[in-house]
């Protein structure tokens, strides 16, 4: 009864064979084995599962892995690809965005496509953009607040000219 | 690389976070990424009634699915004698149901197969046969006669009564209230609200049939507890029970009970032979795991007309649900309520409470908070909005007027709790100074006049936190002190093991800034490792805030064992006399010639290397500290709101938050600790609720029903701190995981008050909704 499905994970292409119910959330964390995604609440209100496909935020418990079938899949696990963090993960970090962590590679995804889409937000475009991501340890003024450097900090590098380094 | 800061993490420096590197990058490891070659999985069939009889339960559908190796009903587990358990209040909870179901959402049967998806499957081909029994989910009408016993199951409980309980001088209090010029009264509920960290609970049982070696991965809070009530619950054998509590996401008092999925887990694996993983669904954490408060208070201050506080008279009933599962200090039914003289010299004062059984999920204490000084501080504060109307004054300066004041420290207050220290009118001030309170209340007579709708809200709680002493205070008779173990190495690198486990606090980073403060060894060099029972020193755990009070005395404790030891070994290796060396963070040195020193580093590595005749080789210690005393955090929040009168709805213009934790550790963790709070005060305040229809089914199920906070709605915090030392804390520290969420709901819901308390509105019960505010408003003719 399996679905064959081919998927770009992370800039990878995989192939499986899966069952049409399969949701795209354990497709992720069960078949691939990355489990930077996480459950929170199965109901596409918490956001912790949050992963981009073609680069548009989605909550992975409510996407079948069959919807995800030739399309890009980008996880947590891909924003340190090569080794370096990335502006979005440094400056979680650095300004203290997180606790648990249980939200934070969700928030992380949501900021990056964000951040993708409008490279200079407000605060309140911050929060507008992460209110699908529930956070119950941070209160959230930190993470707008790295959002708002992680954005800082991509212009810059991005105003550096090409091959220099790009540094986390 | 970005280049990090020098700071060596000494106390005071706001390094970050040593965890953060994992989690950013996705690396986390949570029990539900653990998976085992083998495991199975494991749903829970609930109750869909709130109260029901069991005429039979048929399994033979569920059991025939293909990959579905087992289907456990209460009847297997009583073969095993585990089909109740006992709770950590003294009374028993069902495992799974063998005669009633009690609420709905109780636990009635468990589906073990192969995959995840096939549990789920097989759930619906269980057939359970229910006599539906009329339901109670009010605690007034369960203690009336006629109403439906729900524990009919234990012996010689003839009502739905569980306790009655109380605390200070009933006679003083009388007397008091005798010479009162009058008494405010305030009859207000706290309703039942969540916790739900984002992760929800679960556990991979795993026992070895051949050797009976059990490990559990657990989101636990309290590890070392946990293994002793599985041996003491399950029989097992304590020194074959590993538990691992990995990586926890949010806690906030949800993962300190023992669940029934984690005991039925566990029995499987061992009937089995083989992993089960169970982890919860959200419906499943939030109608069945421990909720917070269902608190109905009714609390009287007697005061002279010119606002001294004379006496406070409390009666309180709590709602503990089908079973009273309160992980609680065992001698003290309503928790730490007593606690509700709060910030204020109150001469006399008489708290009596009763809790009753109800058709609702078992729980009541948890929720970032010490053993409900939530519902206590909400309560006084409250109390003294309603006094401040009621005696038109300002309700800043009737705090004043009232505050214990520092020279009075240690104060002994009226109902037993000795206070370590405090300045609480430092802190008001500086909250009215930041806030710009006097122009807030021009602004606000201007507003009043337009028939503009704004209020000023504020709270000045005192907590008690950091449980012990272990005289007097005990979870199931196991005395609440704290634990940690140090192992220098040679190279001057460490190991710290800890008693308590962090759920997002910040262990890892604040407890190696201990070690640096009182050994030198910085903090990036201190590795921090709790959760596994093998591996740390016994501890209760953490809750209630007692981590820093207690794991933290701990800390810097066996620190100064080793500094102890240390100074020898130095003083051998400067050639020297002991009493003539004296330390430095991380320095050695004669006393007199500073140039002559060794350093921590030099000091380990002789540790092993060259010591002096007759000394035990090594540098490493451990240490269990019994507190003396509790902390009393405290501090000032100070709310402003706009109120629209045509809608109802608030808007949280500002929050100012002072807090007083004694030393501050870390001070960018502590901030974190506070806006987290805040965060979920203000949900508590205005969105957050868990209510039960007539019939007992639970209206708060999922996150569509019950509202968390997000970034949208949550208000910006604007934060500030005084400092007043805990003079019994060896680094005069307080804890600090809790005040926001003692604090804030009394400073939101007196700001909408003192926005309509002029239009005769005096309360409105949390949370404080938008349609509660303008049917308060159209009751006094004030909407629009």
């Amino acid at each position: 009864m399996g679905w064959p499905i081919s998927v770009t994970v992370n800039g990878e292409k995989v192939s499986a064979e899966v069952e049409p119910r399969l949701l795209l959330v354990h497709f992720i964390r069960e078949k691939l084995r990355l489990t930077g995604t996480h459950i929170g609440c199965d109901t596409t209100h918490c956001g912790a599962c949050t992963v981009l496909l073609d680069g548009v935020p989605v909550k992975s418990c409510t996407v079948l892995a069959v919807q995800a079938d030739e399309r890009q899949l980008t996880t947590v696990e891909a924003l340190h690809a090569g080794g370096a963090l990335h502006p979005i993960q440094a400056a979680f970090k650095q300004e203290h965005g997180l606790q648990c962590g249980f939200c934070t590679p969700g928030m992380m995804m949501s900021s990056f496509a964000l951040l993708a889409d409008n490279p200079d937000p407000t605060e309140e475009e911050i929060r507008w953009a992460l209110s699908g991501n529930i956070c119950r340890c941070t209160g959230y003024m930190n993470i707008v607040k790295a959002v708002r450097a992680a954005a800082v900090q991509m212009k810059e590098a991005a105003a550096v000219p090409a091959g220099a380094a790009v540094g986390s | 690389m970005a280049i990090e800061t020098p700071m060596k993490g000494f106390i005071g420096e706001s390094i970050k976070r040593k965890e953060d590197d994992r989690f950013i990058r996705g690396k986390g490891n949570y029990v539900d990424d653990i998976t085992l070659p083998g495991m199975l999985h494991m749903a829970i069939l609930r109750s869909p009634f709130a109260h029901a009889r069991i005429r039979s339960i048929n399994t033979s559908a569920a059991q025939a699915l293909p990959g579905v190796v087992a289907v456990v009903t209460g009847e297997v587990l009583a073969q095993h004698k585990l089909a109740w358990m006992p709770t950590l209040s003294g009374d028993t909870q069902a495992v799974l149901a063998t005669d009633k179901v009690r609420f709905q959402g109780q636990e009635v049967a468990c589906v073990i197969a192969t995959d995840p998806y096939i549990t789920r499957d097989a759930l619906p081909l269980i057939e359970v046969d229910y006599e539906v029994l009329p339901a109670v989910v009010d605690p007034y009408k369960a203690l009336q006669p006629d109403a439906p016993l729900i524990r009919d199951e234990k012996e010689g409980q003839t009502s739905n009564h569980i306790y009655h309980w109380e605390a200070g001088d009933k006679a003083k209090t009388e007397e008091a209230f005798s010479k009162a010029d009058r008494v405010v009264t305030l009859e207000t509920f706290y309703p039942r609200c969540h916790p739900s960290p984002v992760e929800t609970c679960g556990i991979v049982a795993d026992i070895n049939p051949a050797t009976g070696n059990t490990i559990l991965y657990m989101t636990s809070q309290a590890p070392h507890a946990h293994r002793t009530l599985f041996a003491i619950v399950a029989g097992l054998p304590e020194e074959k029970i590993r538990i691992i509590s990995p990586d926890i996401g949010g806690g906030f008092g949800n993962k300190v009970p023992i669940y029934p999925g984690y005991v039925v887990a566990t029995a499987a694996s061992l009937l089995i032979g083989k992993p089960v993983k169970w982890v919860e669904d959200r419906s499943d954490n939030l109608i069945s795991t421990g909720f917070a408060r269902d608190f109905h208070m009714k609390g009287e201050m007697a005061l002279r007309n010119d606002g001294r506080m004379l006496g406070l008279r409390v009666k309180l009933l709590s709602d503990n649900g089908a079973f009273f599962a309160d992980a609680q200090p065992s001698k003290f039914r309503a928790g730490l309520f007593h606690i509700v003289t709060g910030s204020y010299d109150v001469p006399a004062a008489h708290v009596e409470a009763d809790g009753a059984y109800t058709n609702k999920a078992p729980g009541g204490v948890a929720f970032r908070c010490s053993f409900r000084v939530t519902e206590a501080s909400y309560l006084i504060e409250r109390l003294v909005e309603s006094a401040a109307i009621e005696l038109n004054q300002d309700p800043a300066e009737l705090r004043a007027k009232n505050f214990i004041r520092p020279e009075q420290f240690p104060y002994k207050s009226a109902t037993g709790f000795e206070y370590d220290s405090g300045q609480y009118e430092k802190a008001l001030r500086l909250a009215l100074e930041k806030a710009g309170y006097e122009e807030l209340r021009k602004e606000q007579a201007e507003k009043r006049k337009k028939g503009e709708l704004m209020g000023i809200g504020i709270a000045s709680f005192t907590e008690v936190v950091g449980a012990g002493p272990g005289k007097h205070y005990d979870i199931a008779g196991l005395r609440m002190f704290d634990s940690a173990e140090l192992r220098v190495h040679p190279t001057g690198k460490a190991i710290l093991k800890l008693g308590v486990r962090s759920q997002g606090q910040g262990h890892e980073t604040t407890f190696a800034q201990i070690v640096a403060e009182e050994l030198g060894i910085p903090a990036a060099d201190v590795e921090v490792q709790e959760g596994d029972t093998d591996n740390t020193p016994y501890g209760l755990g953490t809750y209630a805030s007692r981590s820093t009070p207690v794991g933290g005395a701990a800390t810097a404790m066996v620190s100064r064992k080793l500094r102890d030891k240390a100074k020898k070994i130095a003083a051998h290796l400067l050639e020297a006399s002991e009493a003539d060396i004296e330390f430095d963070h991380g320095k050695f040195f004669v006393r007199g010639s500073p140039s002559k020193s060794k350093t921590i580093q030099d000091v380990a590595f002789a540790a092993y290397t060259n010591l002096p005749d007759g000394m035990e080789a090594g540098l490493e210690g451990v240490t269990y500290y019994d507190p003396p005393n509790f902390t009393f955090p405290f501090g000032t929040y100070l709310v402003v709101v706009d109120i629209d009168r045509g809608t109802g709805q608030v808007k949280v213009r500002r929050m100012v938050a002072v807090d007083d934790c004694g030393i501050r550790i870390n001070p960018m963790i502590v901030e974190g600790q506070i806006h987290g709070g805040l965060a979920e005060g203000f949900g508590i305040a205005f969105m957050e609720l868990i209510t039960f229809d007539e019939e007992g089914n639970c209206i708060g199920s999922n996150f569509t029903d019950y509202l968390l906070p997000t970034s949208w709605e949550t208000p910006k915090f604007e934060t500030y701190e005084t400092v007043t030392p805990s003079p019994h804390h060896p680094i005069g520290a307080k804890g600090i995981g809790e005040s926001a969420t003692v604090g804030s709901p009394a400073a939101f819901v007196n700001a909408v008050i003192d926005a309509l308390g002029h239009l005769g509105i005096k309360n409105i019960d949390m949370p404080v909704t938008s349609d509660k505010i303008w049917t308060a408003l159209k009751a006094a003719g004030a909407a629009e």
